[in-house]
């Protein structure tokens, strides 16, 4: 753990990309197999099972650091990450471990099957050999997260320089669901097994967001158009007789969505389609809300079947008869998909995403504005003569998302952040009016400048009304401009609806708080697009 | 009966007619230390230690000021008044007040651990204690002053060997100071911000040996102090001021720092856990050292240590007070 514990520190010391490339690389060259293909595992989002609950943690810490496991409680909104907060409360350890990453990995698959009272002893004990890094990254892996400020390209990238294999073949040997139990550093990274390819996926190419108008990207006529929507971004694939879902999460999502089985009837096996899965019906896509009671089941009752089935829409082809076609320009590409789905009988749960025509910008402007009507959430444009990239890279994908909704709202409640925020006030609760009175209808924690977050804070700790726990409700003497990119009823909440992804859009220190919006102007919201 | 009260003005002595770190004017203040958030201006009568003296009045212009030594008693009305060392920066104090036989100490803010240049906190028996709890939570531990200091050193040494500055943020009075006492000066010369070299002048100015450091102006020859220790408010790193060093390694030393996010939030590339306030162990030894029944909190996380208190038998409370304790935050920390 030390070697890994001290690659920790390097890549955690610096905001900069050059220095974690070298960080990187060395410990990719210099450390062992297993403890590389562990490290490569973690930095790809892939987490070993959970060995421990969390509760059992916070006990366990709180007992061996002699503290109520209240206090215990309070500390951890503050730190911001349980793993942290259980390496900075306990006492300091009585010895040391020289038991590399992958011993520890080890250690943590056997702590699953046991008992609690063992598993107690081994976690204390492994705490009493850790010092404080090494504690927090342990603690890390026991709760099964890991996000370390390196992205996979960086990875990928410095895993190309220590190996010597091209980034992009890396990144696509690095794609599926592998685990180091199931493969080895030598089957995934250097000689890749042609039996473990039958599934993967490609890495996927991911947009970037025009920049006011799309103006700047030249002749109209050297672009596609096509609608932005609002699903789960995914490939299904259909290799020998079985077929794949695969989330942009490279999770395998196959069993999820057994309406896409019909993949296997309808496609010529070795293909690969990237597109939108939508909950659709009545020729229109469904709010993502009845996808999303999709996403957290793993598997699908026929009642909810039937409420929300689901399509894939696709939009381009990355494999063709087996082959690799990413590199063909998109135009090209595009054809064989439209000839490919053109062949479907109309009821088939895989669907084009139409290609929008139009003749100048001004001409997809009006397009555009009309999205959420027929429930998309903006459009796309791509370059016409472009490969498929991997990755988010500028220049051939961009997402021209409509503006989002907006109301103007005050701010009634403040709590202090999390983590990186902990000495700020950033959560607060926001409310319209209604009938003489505010009410609350969302939180936001997001937006605003670092240095409008400090002058917030001042100001809630010298307008305080009242305290409720670590809520602080302040005078209601602020209004913010809360953006939000969709609206639906929810019973749970008190104004009766819930909003999609509310963030502060401006501090609108010109607005009197009697100007605020209503809970009708919300409410006619809710009809027009809810 | 109560020695204090607490009022929207300050904490006021009513036996002796007087408010210590008060945040509004009133007529006669005593004042714990020179630090913002409790010596503001606009009050008729100031009294502090004399060592807080010349950097309160380099901060407050001519205030009317009467100094009092550490330990010397002074009788302001019904209330018997002595001043005693904190330990949080040079000069800074707690106060004893006692009244008809009762005695309350109002701590300021302050550690215990000795940083080499304050004079080191002492302990005062007492029945009421106010306490500051900046850092009041067990995730809050500092290692020993003597380990921050290798560790900035070996920052320092390194960065001075590839042929850049370090810039470190820590505060222009009191932390900045304690860094440059602390520091290695054979690894490379020490350039200062104006903030932090006009309290560095107050401080030689009354006899305080500090090594020496080169003010950064628009007209000092970078070049010639290559890989220097560059000292600055915290708030200067990320500004127009920190551009002239080039790409230079930023550090920021403060209690803040031991959360990582934190640190990531200020984008510096290392954070020192370094701190002028008392950590968990500490309050909690402060405390039981004064052998109080009666506690009060007034600035950190207040809430949590109250009920922390509570349960350790402790009669606590929570004033609500104007004090601000450690901010990474405060512009460049002048009034």
């Amino acid at each position: 753990m030390k070697r890994f514990a001290a690659l920790f520190t390097a890549l955690d010391r610096t905001t900069k990309i050059t220095p974690k490339v070298d960080a990187l690389a060395a410990y990719f060259t210099q450390a062992p197999e297993d403890d590389r293909l562990w490290t490569v595992a973690l930095l790809s989002g892939r987490r070993p099972r959970r060995a421990v609950t969390t509760t059992r943690l916070r006990e366990w810490a709180a007992e061996r650091a002699g503290l109520p496991l209240w206090l215990f409680e309070e500390c951890y909104p503050v730190v911001g990450d349980l793993a942290e907060t259980i390496a900075l409360v306990l006492p300091d350890p009585s010895g040391t471990s020289t038991a590399s990453l992958s011993d520890w990995m080890a250690e943590i698959a056997t702590l699953a099957g046991m008992e609690d009272s063992e598993r107690k002893a081994r976690i204390l004990a492994a705490w009493d050999r850790l010092d404080r890094t090494e504690r927090f990254l342990f603690n890390k892996l026991l709760t099964g997260g890991f996000r370390v400020g390196v992205s996979q390209k960086l990875m990928t990238r410095a895993l190309s320089r220590a190996t010597g294999i091209d980034e992009a073949e890396l990144a696509h040997r690095l794609m599926g669901d592998w685990t180091p139990a199931t493969t080895s550093w030598a089957g995934l990274i250097e000689t890749p097994d042609p039996a473990a390819q039958q599934a993967r996926p490609y890495p996927f190419y991911l947009a970037y967001q025009v920049d006011g108008t799309p103006d700047a990207l030249g002749d109209p006529a050297n672009w596609l158009a096509e609608y932005k929507w609002d699903g789960i971004r995914g490939q299904l694939i259909v290799r020998g007789g079985d077929h794949f879902v695969w989330s942009r999460g490279e999770e395998l999502m196959t069993d999820r969505f057994p309406e896409l089985v019909a993949a296997r009837d309808f496609l010529r096996p070795g293909i690969a389609l990237d597109g939108e899965i939508l909950a659709w019906a009545d020729g229109r896509p469904l709010p993502f809300a009845a996808l999303q009671k999709r996403i957290t089941r793993k598997s699908v009752p026929k009642k909810l079947l039937a409420e929300a089935p689901v399509v894939f829409t696709a939009y381009d082809l990355l494999e063709e008869d087996g082959q690799d076609i990413r590199q063909r320009p998109l135009s090209d590409r595009r054809a064989r998909l439209n000839a490919i789905i053109a062949a479907l009988p109309a009821d088939a749960p895989i669907r084009p995403s139409p290609l929008l025509p139009f003749d100048d910008w001004a001409a997809l402007a009006e397009t555009r504005s009309g999205a959420r009507d027929i429930g998309a959430e903006g459009v796309m444009l791509k370059r016409a003569d472009a490969p498929y990239l991997s990755g988010r890279k500028k220049g051939d994908w961009w997402k021209w998302k409509l503006d989002p909704l907006s109301v103007d709202a005050v701010m009634i409640y403040a709590q202090a952040g999390h983590g990186r925020r902990a000495t700020l006030y950033t959560d607060f609760t926001f409310a319209v009016w209604h009938d003489g009175e505010l009410v609350p209808f969302t939180k936001a924690y997001s937006g605003l400048t670092d240095a409008e977050f400090r002058e917030i804070t001042q100001w809630v700790r010298r307008n305080t009304l009242q305290r409720f726990g670590p809520v602080r409700q302040v005078k209601p003497e602020h209004v913010f401009e809360i953006a939000f990119e969709g609206i639906q009823e929810s019973p749970r909440h008190k104004s009766g609806l819930a909003l999609r992804f509310p963030r502060m859009a401006r501090w609108r220190r010109d607005k009197p708080v009697a100007e605020a919006n209503t809970l009708d102007d919300l409410r006619a919201m809710l009809a027009a697009w809810g | 009966m109560a020695v204090l009260s607490f009022t929207d003005r300050g904490i006021y002595c009513p036996a002796g007619d007087f408010f210590v770190d008060p945040w509004r004017p009133v007529d006669r203040a005593l004042v714990t230390h020179g630090h913002a958030d409790h010596a503001r201006p606009g009050h008729r009568r100031y009294l502090a230690t004399a060592s807080a003296a010349p950097v309160m009045r380099h901060r407050l212009g001519d205030i009317p000021l009467e100094t009092i030594a550490y330990g010397e008693t002074r009788r302001i009305g019904d209330a018997q008044v002595s001043f005693h060392p904190a330990g949080h920066v040079p000069g800074s104090a707690q106060i004893r007040i006692e009244v008809g036989g009762e005695v309350w100490v109002i701590s300021g803010d302050y550690k215990l651990e000795q940083d080499g240049l304050s004079d080191p906190f002492e302990p005062i028996r007492c029945h009421a204690f106010v306490s500051e709890c900046t850092f009041g939570l067990p995730i809050f531990r500092w290692r020993p002053q003597a380990e921050v200091m290798t560790d900035i050193n070996a920052w320092w040494a390194e960065n001075a060997a590839q042929g850049r500055f370090s810039l470190l943020g820590a505060y222009a009075l009191g932390k900045a100071q304690r860094l440059l006492a602390g520091v290695d000066t054979g690894i490379g010369p020490i350039l200062t911000h104006g903030a932090v070299e006009a309290t560095c002048a107050v401080m030689r100015a009354q006899g305080i040996a500090l090594p020496a450091t080169v003010p950064v102006t628009p007209d000092t020859d970078l070049k010639a102090h290559m890989g220097a220790l560059v000292l600055a408010p915290p708030s200067a790193l990320a500004g127009p001021w920190a551009r002239r060093f080039g790409p230079a390694a930023t550090g920021i030393a403060s209690g803040w720092m031991a959360l990582r996010g934190v640190r990531r939030r200020r984008g510096a590339d290392r954070g020192f856990v370094l701190s002028d306030h008392a950590d968990w162990t500490g309050l909690n030894a402060a405390i039981r050292e004064t052998g109080a029944q009666r506690v009060f909190v007034t600035h950190g996380y207040t809430a949590v240590f109250r009920r922390w208190l509570a349960e350790q038998g402790y009669d606590a409370d929570i004033v609500e007070t104007a004090y601000e304790g450690e901010s990474l935050d405060t512009a460049t920390d002048q009034p």
